[in-house]
């Protein structure tokens, strides 16, 4: 009797275990249930696979805000954010840097028919960012804070972005972005002392801080610019045949 | 089908083998003679008495002058067109409202008002042809159908489609239908659906709409829809509001058709930065005319696709053109353009284009748009050309000039590829002879009066220079093959990794040593003292914990005035690396490593 019970019991456990599954199981797999955000069409640009390992998402989400804080080689990060995405064919565009180093842009594998430059955005710089965001990949822009750009602003091109699935990234303090990169720790290899040798690489380490990612930071450690001026990770770099060099610090 | 895709019943009115009529009315070429529009050799349209003779439409005019030889042969003029066809569409006027003008030949009104005040279709449709033949004895066809391009094949045919029957008139219809309006060409698609053996539209229409689209395109979408009858553009349509609206006014009054035309062509031009400016392109567009006795001219233009600002000063001029040569109102006073329908450019090219090359027309319109805010100049792209230092190795192009040479740019990615492109500064001098003595293109290089020998390379440099001794054949032999022409080896100039921020002006900058006292040049190759400091107005500044260089730089020598400048890398104790340029006797900050 109370075997058949125990059994009973087991068969509508059982039962009930399958029912969940059953219930749960279309939630779990069904792509259109997952979080739809706005603006995100589920899309990653790719990034150099050294700083992909970094990323919360092993890329740039689109829609999202990326803040590229002002340090020494932040121009050279930025550069690295969009270079594989340019690569691979999105378009990329640069407001308010009119010292950009298109020839280093080049070098990090940024393919310079697909970056407009809009080096002197003056007082319509909202309006430019805006505009662009509608139609480029990816729009980085600079020099918002010396320009005034207000919070409503901000929140407005960062809403822009999210809809129209392009990343927003900002060249200097950005709140609310989504990610933050910031380039510490840098040091130059390839001088020699004395005045001999020349720049090779610059290895960094970039701490990544945001939505996704645990609240002390995730590190990178990277070369920016790499030998050839493209972004590496410092174990491929050491692969490789550069001669370990005194740094110069 | 939904509610909103019904196509409208439209009333076209079509006179045949317009250019034909209108070369003929103004040579004067009687109408019985036969008579054909020739371009380009080939006959562009005929008259009937000609086709009896056996011309055709695209016939070389030998041909056809063979085939008949008493052709009238005429030329093609637009404008001419566009003016005479201008009293017919004032014969329609009167009895109709609402009349566009598809292309001089051919206007188009909704028909549901003379069709009511008439007393039925036909009886509207036959009013208006003797209208038009007592007003201006052009003799023209009338087609009513839904939808613009059905009313257009049933002109053609003088017949009336009873309203929702208009697919069951297109199925039996060739697809060369489609391939009538002269602006756009379709032979290639129309081609390819014979090919395919969809011979007629029905078979076309039945085919399944998302399966067009992904194997023919955005052209073959709107194919598409008008062989199944509906209208072309989706029916998601924009009330463009009213500043955008461009006006000008003529002061003195235009009474000359070059004058009005030139200023035909400012006003477009303002009306498509406007309407880029909203991120909207025109399909119907509104020309408008006062005339010195303050009479008001209006006119709408219909066009198959969204106008291009060419397009538009066409039709404009077109339209001023006949206004002018009509006379009798006296010169004009102020134009007027009016989108009267607008669609939303980025929408109608994402409906149509699905996701093929959509990336590449929504960037480009995105920046024309942000070319619109500031001027053509505002936008720019990169273009690398020759040269040693950073900055001359980049030439900005305004956004929609041609790039120009690839030459350089290959040339970077040839280097880019075999790893080493340049030789490093620290060896370019002795070096830099060999190469401009040898390969450069016709520029001799001897070394400055005051250049020392450069210093013997420490140990790190010599391990390199033996190792890139393997190499050194590698740029040369991947390059040089690869290219038709020659690139200049620009022997001297910084090897990658080149610094992200190029400076517009050098600043100035002040290299202290551990005295304080300022570091010159020695010697173009040579510092006179260890640097210890870096000041830079604004830029980067601090301890100095490194430095490369300096490298002369020798070029332009041939110059009078042309000083010889060195470089020198330094890097700070914050991780900041810069490149100073020695130019006047003083150091310049040229580019930060950002």
């Amino acid at each position: 009797m109370a075997e058949v019970a125990r059994a009973d019991a087991a068969n509508r456990l059982e039962m009930a275990r399958g029912l969940l599954r059953r219930v749960e199981r279309p939630a779990r797999l069904d792509p259109a249930r997952v979080a739809p955000t706005p603006g995100d069409d589920g899309r990653v640009l790719p990034v150099a696979p050294a700083l992909a390992r970094a990323l919360p998402a092993g890329g740039l989400r689109r829609g999202s805000t990326v803040a590229v804080s002002a340090a020494p080689g932040a121009t050279s990060l930025l550069f690295a954010l969009l270079a594989e995405a340019s690569a691979s064919g999105a378009w990329a565009g640069v407001v308010g840097r009119p010292d950009l180093g298109a020839l280093a842009a080049a070098e990090a594998g940024i393919r310079l028919d697909r970056l407009a430059l809009v080096p002197d955005p003056g007082r319509d710089l909202v309006a430019v960012v805006a505009a662009l965001v509608d139609g480029l990949d990816l729009v980085a822009v600079a020099g918002h804070e010396r320009a005034g750009v207000r919070a409503a602003d901000r929140q407005r091109l960062a809403a822009r972005a999210r809809q129209r699935g392009t990343v927003l990234i900002a060249l200097g303090s950005w709140p609310g972005a989504d990610l933050e990169l910031t380039c510490t720790r840098p040091s130059w290899e390839g001088l020699v002392g004395g005045g001999a040798g020349r720049l090779r690489t610059r290895r960094t380490e970039v701490r990544v801080r945001g939505r996704g990612i645990a609240p002390g930071g995730r590190e990178a450690p990277l070369l920016l610019p790499g030998p050839v001026g493209a972004p590496e990770g410092v174990a491929e770099a050491a692969a490789g045949a550069v001669p370990a060099q005194v740094a110069a610090v | 089908m939904n509610p909103g895709d019904e196509p409208v019943r439209v009333l076209a009115l079509w006179s045949p083998d317009w250019p034909v009529t209108a070369a003929a009315r103004a040579e004067g070429v009687p109408s019985h003679r036969p008579a054909a529009v020739v371009v380009a050799n080939r006959v562009l349209a005929c008259s009937a008495t000609a086709r009896a003779h056996g011309v055709r439409r695209g016939l070389r005019r030998r041909e056809a002058q063979a085939r008949c030889p008493e052709l009238a042969v005429l030329g093609r003029d637009l404008e001419r067109d566009a003016r005479l066809f201008e009293p017919v569409v004032v014969a329609v006027e009167e009895l109709a409202p609402g009349v566009e003008v598809v292309r001089p030949g051919l206007v188009a009104l909704p028909a549901r008002g003379p069709a009511s005040f008439f007393g039925g279709e036909l009886g509207a449709a036959e009013r208006l042809v003797d209208q038009v033949a007592a007003r201006t004895g052009v003799e023209c066809q009338v087609g009513v159908a839904d939808g613009l391009f059905a009313a257009v094949l049933a002109a053609r045919r003088g017949v009336a489609v009873e309203a929702g029957s208009t697919p069951a008139f297109l199925a039996p219809m060739d697809v060369d239908e489609l391939d009538r309006e002269p602006e756009v060409d379709r032979s290639e698609l129309v081609g390819l659906l014979r090919r395919l053996g969809l011979r007629s539209l029905g078979t076309f229409g039945a085919l399944d709409a998302a399966d067009v689209a992904s194997r023919f395109g955005a052209d073959a979408v709107l194919a598409h829809r008008l062989a199944r009858g509906l209208d072309p553009r989706p029916p998601v349509r924009r009330c463009p509001p009213e500043e955008l609206a461009v006006e000008l006014e003529l002061d003195p009054p235009v009474d000359r058709v070059d004058a009005a035309a030139f200023a035909a062509r400012g006003l477009a031009e303002r009306l498509h930065q406007v309407l880029a400016g909203h991120g909207l392109s025109c399909t119907r567009l509104g020309v408008a005319a006062t005339t010195e006795q303050g009479e008001e001219l209006l006119r709408i233009w219909r066009c198959a696709e969204p106008l291009t600002p060419s397009g538009t000063v066409d039709r404009v001029r077109w339209q001023l053109d006949a206004w002018l040569t009509r006379g009798g109102s006296g010169a004009v006073v102020r134009m007027r353009l009016t989108p009267e329908e607008t669609v939303t450019a980025g929408a109608l090219q994402l409906g149509l284009w699905g996701e093929v090359g959509v990336a590449d027309e929504r960037a480009g319109r995105a920046l024309v748009r942000a070319q619109a805010l500031l001027g053509p100049g505002g936008v720019v792209t990169a273009v690398l050309t020759g040269g040693r230092d950073p900055a001359e190795r980049v030439r900005l192009v305004a956004w929609g000039d041609a790039r120009g040479t690839l030459d350089g740019v290959s040339d970077e990615r040839a280097g880019l590829m075999a790893g080493e492109p340049t030789p490093a500064p620290d060896d370019a001098a002795p070096r830099g002879g060999r190469a401009g003595g040898g390969s450069g293109p016709g520029r001799s290089r001897e070394p400055g009066p005051g250049a020392a020998q450069p210093p013997p390379p420490p140990a790190g440099p010599m391990r390199r220079n033996a190792r890139r001794g393997t190499r050194r054949t590698k740029p040369v032999r991947t390059a040089r093959p690869a290219l038709l022409s020659p690139t200049p080896a620009w022997p001297g100039r910084l090897p990658a990794p080149s610094p992200a921020s190029v400076l517009a002006a050098p600043q100035p900058a002040v290299l202290l040593d551990a005295g304080g006292g300022a570091v010159g040049l020695r010697a173009p190759d040579l510092l006179a003292a260890a640097p210890e400091w870096l000041d830079t107005q604004g830029g980067p500044s601090g301890v100095v914990v490194g430095w490369a260089g300096p490298w002369p730089v020798q070029q332009r020598w041939w110059v009078p005035g042309a000083v010889g400048t060195a470089r020198l890398q330094v890097v700070l104790d914050d991780g900041a690396a810069v490149l100073l340029v020695a130019a006047r006797g003083r150091w310049w900050l040229a580019a930060v490593y950002d």
